[in-house]
């Protein structure tokens, strides 16, 4: 399906000239073993993220995006090639990178609001004691639920609880935010809200963002760079660069050009026409 | 974008359905719609109030057992609750039977609290290794079915006839039971709950206490009920066949007595009291335990 010569053309951007890779994905091969088969969800991945990127997976569901990040956060080991973070091979799960997962499950519902967003801070002990509950409560009114802050997971509503998993992460302050596909079970107000959230916050802290979305919208408005990848397994399609574009570019001329063409890389150009 | 595409092509395939008018209707604010919420009412608040209604089939219970037994008329096989209250109140003024709640009490209370520590070192050593896991597995399969009865004479051979052969027999009739009821829990904790307490660097022992232990709560609360059943029934059956353990004797030892004695109204005190303990228990110490935590957290309805 798709043409060498589009792949060519998409790698527009050179990487960050000079700049070391914070996360360096090396020709990685992730499968899944289950009793009766071997899933290979992605296939000889490699892309290198640097810092302070807005790095957008994007592709269609079960492409293994969610895996990628697995493997990024050191829950899954590749069968082939390497993952690197600063140099040193990724092999276990650390606080040092922030996940936000795409499942409604990921609240403790043992904790309140607050107590969920301060669990990785007791956990890790990385702020000192008498900061938590400020550190907390500033993040839960960043994600809008300060008066929801002594309520329990299970009398929230899935968006709610979402924003709750996302405070817990920015709470944290780290170096490397994963997320996964944070904003998919929000209203387009709210969604809207929490992209100018995110964006503001990078802004201010300059975290390095990898951000799993399947709205091509939102990975250009989030993204600064993006890989658009295949269907199952999962390979990489093409690495574009996307920091002319931002929100106020919504619905110009540049900026439906460059969504038709990554329309075009994941529906097949069949398509491109009607756009 | 996606709609933009493929309307051409769906409009092409199927017939529309005929249009409708559409409806523009104005809502009212939400101060002009006044009540929203609305007290429930003294009477069905009452009637939702648990304990009550719990209260109320006791009530039942009773007046049947009193109204059946005066019918049947036959104080040596079937006292009346009357007569059995009698019984009871004057064993607990005379202190028999106080003697003998307090003496099973302990015993169970301490072979029950044996059995739980082991049930937490067995279960996180099955968790954390692969072999912890098979000696669970085997363990709980070989001994599970065994009644506690039935290794009674051997703990009397081994440990005399004392408090240790019913702590160890209780200890058996516990472990198996809420260590099954654990694991079966630690098993079922969903995945994304594990990768979040592993994301924020917890592994081993404290991945356990952090994230396994309150995530599996429901079940460790539901095996330590069964457990604490199971330890009831063990240490009566234990002290109906031997009774006397040392100085002091429990209340299996009371309710064998008074049956020799055909004393059947004292028998129906013990039994009694055996009962009332199990619903103090249950309606007290879980009940409030549950509403603490796995209520709370809306991990049980
Ligand atoms: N636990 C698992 N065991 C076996 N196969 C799995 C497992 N999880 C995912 N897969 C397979 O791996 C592939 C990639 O899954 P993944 O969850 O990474 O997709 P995704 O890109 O995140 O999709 P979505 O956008 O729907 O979330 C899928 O084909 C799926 O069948
Ligand atoms: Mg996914």
């Amino acid at each position: 399906m798709p043409s060498p010569a589009l792949t060519t053309d998409a790698v527009t951007a050179a990487p960050g000239a000079g700049k070391q890779a914070l996360l360096s994905v090396d020709g990685v091969t992730l499968q899944y073993q289950t009793k009766q088969q071997i899933v290979t969800a992605t296939y000889r991945v490699s892309f290198d993220v640097y810092p302070q990127d807005r790095f957008i997976l994007l592709g269609p569901s079960g492409c293994g995006k969610s895996t990628l990040l697995k493997g990024v956060g050191g829950f899954l080991t590749p069968v082939e090639g390497q993952i690197q973070l600063n140099n040193t091979k990724v092999t276990a799960p650390g606080a040092d990178r922030m996940i936000v997962f795409q499942e409604f499950d990921q609240l403790l519902p043992w904790q309140t609001v607050l107590g969920n967003v301060m669990f990785p801070m007791r956990t890790t002990s990385r702020f000192p004691r008498n900061e938590w509950k400020d550190r907390a409560m500033r993040a839960v009114e960043k994600v809008g639920l300060a008066k929801f802050a002594n309520s329990y997971p299970h009398t929230l509503s899935g968006g709610m609880k979402q924003r709750v998993a996302i405070a817990r992460a920015l709470a944290m302050e780290p170096k490397i935010l994963l997320m996964d596909e944070p904003f998919a079970a929000l209203d387009a107000l709210t969604r809207r809200r929490m992209q100018d959230e995110l964006l503001e916050l990078w802004n201010d802290i300059r975290f390095t963002l990898i951000f799993v979305t399947h709205s091509i919208q939102e990975a250009i408005i989030i993204g600064s760079r993006i890989v658009v990848m295949t269907p199952h397994p999962g390979q990489i399609r093409a690495e574009l660069d996307a920091t002319a574009y931002t929100q106020e570019h919504a619905g110009s001329e540049d900026f439906m050009a460059f969504n038709r063409k990554i329309n075009g890389m994941l529906f097949g150009s069949e398509n491109i026409a009607h756009g | 974008m996606a709609d933009v595409i493929h309307a051409p092509r769906g409009r092409a395939l199927f017939k529309e359905l005929p249009a409708r008018p559409s409806i523009d209707r104005t809502t009212l604010d939400s101060a002009a719609i006044g009540e929203i919420a609305r007290d429930v009412g003294f009477w069905r608040r009452c009637w939702s109030y648990t304990p009550l209604r719990r209260f109320l089939v006791l009530v039942f219970l009773g007046c049947a057992w009193e109204i059946y037994a005066r019918l049947a008329g036959n104080p040596l096989m079937f006292p009346s609750l009357s007569d059995t209250l009698v019984a009871w109140a004057t064993d607990i003024a005379n202190g028999t039977l106080t003697s003998a709640v307090w003496t099973s009490l302990r015993i169970l209370v301490l072979g029950y609290g044996v059995a739980v520590l082991l049930a937490a070192v067995l279960t996180t050593l099955a968790i954390s290794t692969r072999i912890g896991t098979d000696l669970l597995a085997t363990l709980t399969a070989m001994f599970n079915p065994l009644p506690a009865i039935a290794i009674l004479p051997l703990a009397l051979l081994w440990f005399g006839l004392g408090v240790q052969s019913l702590i160890f027999v209780i200890v058996h009739s516990v472990l198996w039971a809420v260590s099954l009821n654990t694991f079966t829990g630690f098993l079922s904790v969903s995945q994304t709950q594990r990768m979040v307490g592993r994301n924020y660097g917890l592994g081993g022992l404290r991945l356990v206490t952090h994230i396994l232990i309150p995530a599996a709560f429901p079940s460790i609360l539901a095996g330590l009920k069964i457990g604490w059943a199971f330890a009831w029934r063990t240490l009566i059956a234990a002290e109906l066949v031997f009774g006397v353990s040392g100085d002091s004797a429990g209340l299996g030892w009371y309710i064998f007595q008074n049956r020799n004695a055909l004393e059947t109204a004292h028998v129906f005190a013990g039994l009694f009291t055996v009962i009332i303990i199990g619903l103090v228990i249950e309606g007290v110490v879980f009940r409030s335990i549950e509403a603490a935590t796995v209520r709370r957290w809306g991990m049980q309805a």
